[in-house]
């Protein structure tokens, strides 16, 4: 069996948030029904290829599908329910399998989310972000703090036994105090998972549109937020890296241990999505621009879809379904074993980028990587080429070498970056 | 003298940076019909891209024209042109050697600047005719009734019936020309002497080998004549011989005494001609070569090292080709610890180290670094032996050092009344000597100072400029060496001194320019995953400190949707980020750092 997860990405939202760079569109009910339409076409177009491609191991297993945006709750019950059915038929989806969907409070009602859970759904993530309403309106969220605790209710009445918070620190205006209530506010709810990040200036978002900077006499100055006519000061360093450690701490307090980078669960609760995207596992998105990790003839194949909605929905119209797939564009040189112009973007692995991969996914988990799994997967030698590496990032203190196993330091995290991009060639 | 030779008349224009020169040339070569006006670019005698960009005359060209003056007669102009900037001064005087007359271009809006009074004195040295032409008298702020006044009292040069020009609009452009035909002597020579020629100019083209560029005094030169540089001794024979077209060769048959042009000869190496050198005929050599050009001196001293050490042949060969075409160029091999291999360059001034940097990295593709610049000290040792040092590291134990010298210039700064405060302040902070000021009329006057080379090789042009707005104008004459007390200073980066950075300073400003020196690498030197120390010494002995705190954060927190190319692209940057900087020890400095010490002036 050849383990795969699905990812199926919902573009619309109400509204585009200040700092968030992910792709969307905002919604309206005839674009939503169209992609929906076409999203199912995909799939099934996707399904065929898998299939056709399968690999000696044996055929295809689905061990999770994720839907993600956007905000899929935009979607009505009825339309991810058909999107659920065309992936059940099209896909071997193991009775197992983790079905998260991705939902913004504000966006769902109790009955909306009895419909999403009734049609399959078994773990509801929810956008929440913070706890505090300021913050709330500096990120351009629609909700409140208490629509979000409304939603989560509403979410554990329709029988969500799994149930995801997303929460960002490191806000503008953010103090530690306020970062930690929200944390606790998290908790005190009783999710089985929480991520937390950490706020990123992302290029082209009106977030960064504001920035100022202030140059002052000492270290790098402060760098700031434009909210109407005041300014609302990012964290400074230090502060932002507490908050960042506090996190850790707060949650292990009340049952949550981390065991990626910035995700945290309850036992037993980790996420079996994220992890795939971690441990290698192969996928297939499906939806505008999601990306897709496939194996084709013995090689690792990384996709991305077009990141226009009307090419999208263009190609996913249902003439194009009949021709057995999308429109031709000779313009885009196909990989091996696919056709022409299928994907906007496609890399094929080189063994030295799976290596890398291998370092730069693993190692965000806490329990790292495994040295025999990587000479299992490219041979007893393969590892001599970063041991230097390793050697002078365990000495500098951000890596630790435990027997088998290679793991990120508490140091290590904050700068997990500049060991992954030391491990690169 | 035949007659084709009393219609032969060979000059230059000189001029201060900005006062026209390049665009009166432009219109005597459009007014003398060589070029149609749509096959004129602007500015056709600066052919490199680099000057058209700076707007400056960095290589001197020459062009010969036909024109037919009002006495009906036609007459061969060869305009030679010259650099304004005070660097080239070597380039200037040997164009000036190859005419016999020069036209004084001066600003009717600006008067006499420091350049016009250093080229007009350079004119006079090689026995010209100096004629004034008073430029840009369309400007509304031009007044040229005070400019002749001006030339006459400074200069001492007729010239109250000196053309009043436009350049740049076409204004009184024949009266120029008229000046040429009738105030510029014929040149003297004897075409049946034994062949006699100088050597002005050359380039490197890689079909002909090497051309040369000439003035012929005596005799002739045509294909097949046996030629002999005088100084290498290297014979060949010739294989051409032209004149200059407007960015074109023109082959002819023959060039005799009294012209200007060119030879090839099949020559390979660069090494067998000097700019400079006489050519006479092998067969029948003259008896004496020509006086040789003033020798040029390197007043300014770096390291320039390829980016990538694996480019180190093509740096040399880059070197070598342009060390031809620029005689004032010199380079030798070196190792620094820090850097590699690469060589240390000497060069007549800042501007004229930039424009080589630049050539070699547009025109050579090369990516450099290159060491802070220094000049040439005199190291007397205690043994009685004198060291001419022109890289810091090569500084001997203090304890074998008797005394040390620096070299210091006679500099005239010529400029308006109001900022004399000022400057003198900034002579005062460059250890500047006041030796005096005089006044060439009420608002303007020339001020003389004896400054440290090593004081005006940064960025003193850029601080006369910016303190007296504009008004300030700056020339130098190399005046000789004395005593002084100066020391190394090292810079040490995470504890290990590196040798690329170090540099000789005035005792005195010592630890002001490591405190500065050490701020400023600060800013250069990325936060690693260690604190890195980074600190000024002199013997030893730390004077200034900074810290370069470890890195805090570098994280990122969410992969979208699987996204992972989108991660790895990310990382991919970083690396390649860190690729192009220089290991030191353990610390990774970017190349520009290294030219830091340039940029030590606050803003």
């Amino acid at each position: 069996m050849t383990d795969l997860s699905l990812y199926l990405h919902i573009p619309f939202c109400v509204r585009k948030c200040a700092y968030c760079d992910f792709l969307s569109a905002p919604a309206d009910e005839a674009a939503c029904a169209a992609y929906a339409d076409a999203l199912c076409r995909e799939i099934r177009a996707c399904a065929q290829e898998d299939r056709s491609a399968a690999e000696p191991e044996g055929p295809l297993r689905v061990v999770s599908i994720f839907l993600g945006g956007g905000t899929p709750s935009l979607l009505t019950a009825a339309q991810i329910g058909r999107i659920l059915d065309t992936a059940r038929e099209a896909y071997p989806v193991a009775p197992d399998a983790e079905i998260t969907m991705e939902a913004n409070p504000g966006t769902v009602t109790e009955a909306s989310l009895t419909g999403y859970r009734a049609c399959g759904v078994d773990r509801l993530s929810l956008g929440v972000q913070s706890f505090s309403e300021k913050e709330l309106k500096v990120l351009g969220r629609i909700h409140t703090p208490r629509e979000a605790c409304e939603a989560y209710e509403a979410a554990r009445r329709a029988g969500f036994g799994n149930i995801n918070l997303d929460l960002i620190s490191g806000l503008p205006g953010q103090r530690l105090p306020d970062w930690i209530r929200t944390l606790e506010r998290a908790a005190s709810l009783g999710p089985e998972h929480i991520s937390a990040y950490s706020l990123i200036l992302e290029e082209g978002t009106p977030l960064l549109g504001a920035v100022v900077r202030e140059e002052t006499a000492e270290e790098d100055g402060r760098t700031g937020v434009r909210v109407g006519t005041d300014v609302l000061w990012l964290p400074e360093e230090d502060e932002e890296r507490a908050m960042y450690h506090e996190t850790a701490r707060v949650l292990a307090l009340s049952g949550y241990a981390r065991y990626e980078i910035s995700n945290y669960a309850r036992p037993g609760f980790e996420s079996v999505h994220n992890n795939g995207y971690w441990t290698g596992r192969l996928y297939r998105g499906c939806g505008l621009g999601a990306a897709s990790l496939l194996k084709r003839d013995g090689k690792y194949i990384r996709t991305s879809g077009t990141r226009s909605l009307t090419e999208y929905l263009d190609v996913w119209s249902g003439t194009a379904e009949d021709a057995g797939g999308p429109i031709e564009r000779p313009e885009h040189a196909g990989g091996p074993a696919e056709r022409p112009g299928r994907y906007a973007g496609q890399t094929v692995l080189s063994e030295r980028d799976r290596q890398e991969e291998f370092f730069f996914l693993g190692l965000r988990r806490m329990e790292g990587v495994s040295r025999s799994g990587f000479e299992r997967l490219f041979g007893p030698d393969a590892w001599n080429a970063f041991a230097a590496q390793i050697g002078r990032h365990v000495r500098l203190g951000t890596l630790q070498s435990d027997g088998d196993r290679l793991r990120l330091t508490e140091r290590g995290i904050d700068v997990s970056n500049t060991v992954f991009s030391d491990l690169m060639r | 003298m035949d007659s084709e030779q009393s219609k032969i008349r060979n000059f230059c224009i000189i001029a201060h940076i900005d006062h026209g020169k390049s665009t009166l040339a432009d219109r005597i070569i459009e007014r003398t019909g060589l070029l149609t006006s749509r096959e004129m670019q602007d500015q056709v005698l600066d052919n490199m891209d680099l000057e058209r960009e700076r707007g400056i005359t960095i290589k001197s060209q020459a062009v010969r024209t036909v024109y037919r003056a009002k006495d009906g007669q036609e007459y061969i102009l060869n305009l030679i042109d010259t650099p304004g900037h005070v660097d080239f001064n070597y380039e200037v005087s040997r164009s000036l050697a190859a005419c016999d007359g020069a036209l004084l271009v001066v600003d009717a809006a600006q008067g006499i600047e420091a350049q016009t009074l250093a080229n007009v004195y350079l004119a006079m040295d090689a026995n010209l005719e100096v004629f004034p032409v008073i430029n840009k008298i369309d400007l509304p702020s031009a007044d040229p009734d005070r400019v002749a006044e001006e030339i006459e009292d400074v200069l001492g040069l007729e010239a109250a019936d000196a053309p009043r020009i436009s350049a740049k609009n076409g204004i009184n452009i024949d009266a120029v020309l008229e000046e040429i035909v009738t105030k510029i002597p014929a040149p003297d020579g004897d075409p049946d002497a034994p062949l006699k020629a100088l050597i002005f100019d050359s380039l490197y083209d890689s079909y002909k080998g090497v051309i040369v560029f000439c003035r012929i005094r005596d005799g002739r030169v045509k294909k097949g004549t046996k030629i002999r540089m005088m100084a290498t001794g290297f014979e060949t024979e010739v294989v051409e011989v032209g004149t200059f077209g407007a960015g074109r060769f023109n082959p002819c048959e023959e060039l005799s005494a009294g012209m200007v042009g060119y030879i090839t000869a099949s020559i390979k190496n660069v090494q067998e001609t000097h700019v400079g050198d006489t050519v006479t005929d092998a067969e029948r050599p003259c008896a004496e070569p020509l006086p040789g050009y003033k020798k040029v001196t390197s007043m300014v001293y770096c390291g320039v090292y390829p980016a990538d050490g694996a480019h180190y042949n093509d740096l040399r060969d880059a070197l070598e080709k342009l060390q031809l075409n620029d005689a004032s160029l010199h380079y030798e091999p070196e190792t620094s610890i820090a850097l590699g291999f690469g060589f240390r360059c000497g060069f007549l001034g800042l501007l004229h180290l930039e424009v080589i940097q630049e050539r070699l990295e547009r025109e050579y593709n090369l990516d450099l670094v290159t060491t802070a610049p220094g000049v040439v000290y005199r190291v007397h040792k205690l043994d009685g032996t004198v060291i001419e040092l022109t890289n810091p590291s090569n500084l001997p134990d203090p304890a074998e050092i008797d005394y040390m010298e620096e070299p210091v210039v006679d500099a005239e700064i010529m400029l308006t009344t109001d900022y004399i405060g000022p400057i003198m302040t900034l002579c005062q902070e460059r250890r500047g000597v006041y030796v005096s000021t005089e006044y060439l009329e009420d608002s303007r006057a020339v001020l003389k100072y004896v400054l440290p080379l090593n004081e005006i090789i940064y960025d003193f042009f850029d601080v006369l400029k910016s303190r007296s707005r504009g008004y300030a104008s700056f020339d130098y004459e190399l005046k000789g060496y004395q005593r002084s007390k100066l020391v190394k200073l090292d810079i040490l980066i995470n504890r290990e001194e590196v040798d690329a950075l170090s540099f000789i300073v005035f005792e005195g400003s010592a630890y002001e320019r490591g405190r500065r020196m050490c701020e400023k690498l600060k800013e250069e030197i990325p936060r690693h995953l260690f604190e890195i120390p980074i600190q000024a010494a002199i013997g030893g002995k730390i004077i200034a400190r900074e810290t370069v705190k470890a890195l805090r954060k570098d994280v990122l927190a969410k992969c979208y949707g699987g996204d992972i190319t989108r991660k790895r692209k990310l990382l991919e940057k970083q690396k390649e980020g860190k690729k192009r900087m220089r290991q030191i020890g353990s610390v990774e400095i970017p190349q520009k750092a290294f030219m830091s010490v340039l940029k030590l002036e606050d803003d």
